[in-house]
């Protein structure tokens, strides 16, 4: 019989008006990868940080081999041999590889010691690193690597991963995989969190599925199809959106050699962007974050205006051309960030409609705002977006999640837009309201419109769209259909020149 | 141990009831505060908050300053409210109603001792165009150097009360005043002087005014484009942006408002209650003001009520001082708890208390 490393029992944990976890009890083995899955608030990170002594559960208890196990902070567990990395890195940019590493550790040797230690382990686990250089300068997989050589470094007995694969391109998660399993293969454990199935059905052991803080089941998910695990993460079967068969169309969007500064000193500029978007066509854009996604978006929304280069909608020309105006030509668009961006998180619903659909619904006459027709199409909205609230006057920051995302989508694609773009549609949204997002887009699609989706969610991307390219560093690789990509040509696409090579992966 | 919950959506019980209980919480520890200082709390809260009112010997002195009072405190709060709720803080309002004065009262007075009906018209006029331009200063080094408003309208307060100072000393100084500084009386010139227009009642036109902005800010509110994008810009910048709100045009138009009802604030005191423009005629009606504003919840009609209660508590205090040798200054701080019991009693908008085992 395996021996069990660390037992969790009854782990319960609530918030203000949230259960975050409730009796929450599993085994993680010893050498084992032990996946935790489940949607965008089913309580995962709350119980890794129960383990990592971050967060004190209200009731349950857990043990350490055998040994009752009450962290009361991160240090204390990593001195019981417990060290995570977390999905946000937390590294000095303007610090080197090794300075970085020696400010997380207890008792840090002197400089040159612990860069030739750091050489050796990254070496030895395949995720090679140059100690001096500058964090700033290195690719958010290679950051990752400063991560898990710090943790590696503690000679830790497990080894918690926060979706760890949701910054990097296809490669880089070859690569990772490589370097998870060969530390399994030292006896040591994994807990591997996130959220998507064939990842964990290529790289786990046991799984345990967690839903609205309650544990589903504990299984193999080798011996579970993808089916059966996305089930029991949400609970009911899931409508897969339908992909018909579309005319594409003319051009209706082109963009030329657009050159743009970032919105912010820590943002990316673009350079040199070419584009063109078809009548009937789902241009899907991906990439790592942060890599111009948001300049993109902000770009086609006229938040910023292009230094150089013409955006041409059909035969006019739009590239000075305010936020309103291109309302008024049918160019909508939908920013990543929900509360803030996309939508007032204190005003209501009602009022939220008319923050962009004042120009084509004529909700304003002569200055003078029509409530009547702005509550009427706010109630359209909701009714074709199945918006879960209880009133149109509800304030935007009062509906979940998904909820106000198939709001803020609902709110443009019922406009009819001529071109839509979209920033993440279903990022942090539960499965069921990111299937009908996108089929929503679809839909819009279907109707002849022009679609440019940006998002993280490379699945997403290639189960919607019909040509891809990627972001990289404020530049567009070359756009393919999406039906003939392989995986490697999207790591490729996605990793630009700064693509970790393959050949890392090898010992 | 009690804590603080947020609220899924504020509460719309507690948006009107805070400010009830800010001014109940008040009167208790302004009890508290009169009779640590010897007097006899019923009795002093009686004199502040009754006999203005109600006392048969000071009432119908009392009753008429009310408005009187009231009046420049709903202009000046009208207008700041529309900067507050874009988060334009205009924090100078007590420079741009001295500017209004000067320029109004300067403008009326260049025509002394000619009578005309036209004088009148024309000091309010240059009165709402000197307060406009004294804030426009702060709008255009915004807009074209980014400063912050806060500081240069608040700096802008001491350059307009040392141009106050020197005019009534030098320019505008009554030339048959003896010496004296301070500017003819504004009041006894036919022609510009802002009288109670129903005797007894302490409604003069700055009052009319004064109702007229309360239903103009509440139309701009709920129907016009103009007060949603002032909302909207206060509540999420960036949506604003995305909405395709100029945020320039914001600053300039929040600014702008508050600049001009501050300063046919200014003309109005100046024709009417203060009659003269000397050193000291503004008794800081700009910054009470800022209590008003908020003490008014930003709503033009709560705005009003506030105003109403101040003036009051002005008009108290002094009879107060007057009966029971109350000091100034704890009138003044009687003012200030209750923007300060407002304010924290504003976190039970969005917040609940509750009980939770520890």
């Amino acid at each position: 019989m395996t021996k069990k490393l660390l037992e969790l029992e009854g782990i319960s944990k609530s918030y203000p008006g949230v259960i975050a976890n409730s009796d929450v009890s599993f085994d993680i083995n010893v050498g084992e990868v032990h996946a935790l899955l489940g949607e965008n608030g089913a309580g995962k990170s709350t119980l890794v940080k129960t383990i990592y002594g971050l967060v004190k559960p209200d009731n349950g208890r857990m043990s350490l081999n055998g040994k009752h196990y009450v962290p009361g902070s991160p240090s204390e567990a990593r001195k019981a041999g417990i060290a995570m990395v977390f999905q946000h890195f937390s590294l000095f940019e303007a610090l080197s590889v090794a300075e970085n590493i020696s400010l997380g550790m207890e008792s840090p040797p002197n400089q040159r010691d612990l860069a030739k230690k750091i050489k050796s382990v990254s070496n030895s686990y395949g995720l090679p690193l140059e100690p001096g250089k500058t964090v700033g300068s290195l690719s958010a997989g290679e950051r990752q690597r400063v991560e898990i050589v710090r943790c590696l470094l503690q000679e830790p007995k497990l080894l918690i991963m926060d979706e760890p694969t949701s910054v990097l391109t296809p490669q880089e998660v070859q690569i990772l995989f490589e370097t998870l399993r060969k530390i399994k293969s030292e006896g040591r454990s994994i807990l591997y969190i996130s959220h998507k199935l064939e990842e964990i059905r290529k790289l786990c052991d046991t799984a345990t599925i967690l839903r609205l803080g309650k544990k589903v089941e504990t299984c193999t998910p080798s011996k579970t199809s993808s089916n059966e695990l996305a089930e029991m993460m949400v609970g009911s079967s899931i409508q897969i959106p339908q992909q018909k068969k579309r005319e594409i169309g003319n051009i209706l969007l082109s963009l030329e050699n657009i050159v743009s500064k970032s919105i912010n000193t820590f943002g990316t500029s673009l350079s040199n962007l070419t584009l063109d978007l078809h009548a009937g066509e789902i241009f899907g854009v991906g990439g790592v974050a942060g890599n111009g996604q948001d300049e993109l978006l902000s770009i086609l929304s006229g938040e910023l205006i292009a230094e150089s280069g013409q955006i041409k909608l059909e035969d006019r020309i739009i590239t000075a051309d305010k936020p309103r105006t291109r309302r008024e030509l049918c160019v909508l668009s939908a920013p990543e960030e929900r509360l803030g961006h996309s939508a007032a998180p204190n005003m209501s619903l009602v009022e939220n409609t008319l923050m962009t659909a004042s120009q084509s619904q004529h909700l304003v006459s002569k200055g003078f705002i029509d409530w009547e027709k702005t509550r009427a199409f706010t109630e359209k909205i909701i009714e074709e977006f199945d918006v879960r609230t209880p009133s149109i006057e509800n304030v935007a920051r009062s509906l979940s999640g998904g909820n106000l995302q198939k709001f803020v989508i609902g709110r443009e694609i019922q406009q009819e837009p001529k071109v839509f773009v979209v920033n993440q549609p279903t990022w942090g949204v539960d499965a069921a309201a990111a299937a009908s997002i996108r089929q929503a887009i679809l839909t819009l699609a279907d109707n002849g419109a022009a679609i440019l989706i940006i998002s993280q969610d490379l699945d997403e991307l290639l189960e919607i769209s019909d040509r891809f390219a990627a972001l990289n560093e404020g530049k567009l690789s070359d756009a393919l259909p999406t039906r003939d990509l392989t995986v490697d040509q999207i790591g490729l696409m996605m990793g630009g020149k700064r693509n970790l090579e393959l050949s890392d992966a090898k010992f | 141990m009690l804590s603080f919950e947020k609220r899924p959506q504020p509460s719309k019980f507690w948006i009107i009831f805070t400010p009830i209980l800010a001014v109940i919480l008040t009167l208790i520890a302004g009890a508290i505060l009169f009779s640590t200082l010897g007097k006899p709390p019923l009795e002093s809260l009686k004199i502040i908050f009754w006999d203005p009112l109600f006392h048969p010997n000071y009432a119908a002195y009392s009753r008429p300053q009310l408005l009187i009072k009231a009046g420049p405190l709903i202009l000046i709060a009208i207008g700041l409210s529309f900067g507050f709720k874009a988060g334009v803080w205009n924090i100078g309002a007590e420079g741009q109603y001295i500017i209004g004065a000067v320029i109004g009262g300067g403008v009326a007075l260049a025509f002394y001792p000619y009578e005309s009906i036209i004088v009148f018209p024309l000091a309010v006029l240059f009165g709402a165009i000197g307060g406009f331009l004294w804030a426009m200063i702060p709008v255009v080094l915004r807009i074209y150097f980014k400063t912050n408003e806060i500081l240069v309208s608040l700096m802008l307060v001491y350059v307009a009360e040392s141009i106050l100072i020197s005019v009534s000393q030098g320019l505008l100084r009554n030339p048959e005043g003896m010496g004296f500084p301070g500017s003819r009386n504004l009041n006894q010139y036919a022609s510009s002087a802002n009288n109670e227009l129903i005797t007894g009642t302490g409604l003069h036109w700055g009052v009319i005014f004064a109702l007229i902005s309360v239903i103009f800010a509440y139309f701009i509110f709920q129907k016009h484009t103009l007060g949603y994008q002032v909302k909207l810009t206060g509540e999420a910048p960036k949506a604003a942006k995305f909405a395709g709100v100029n945020p320039n045009l914001i600053v300039f138009f929040c600014l702008g408002i508050s600049g001009t009802l501050a300063g046919l604030a200014g003309i109005f005191e100046v024709t009417g209650q203060a009659g003269q423009i000397t050193s000291s005629f503004n008794s800081g009606y700009g910054f009470t003001a800022i209590i008003v504003a908020f003490l008014g919840r930003l709503h033009p009609v709560g705005i009003l009520l506030a105003a109403l209660l101040m003036a009051l508590t002005y008009i108290g205090g002094e009879l107060a001082q007057f009966q029971l040798q109350l000091p100034a200054a704890s009138i003044q701080l009687f003012q200030g708890m209750l923007l300060f019991f407002l304010l924290a009693a504003d976190i039970l908008v969005n917040y609940r208390v509750s009980r939770k085992r520890s």
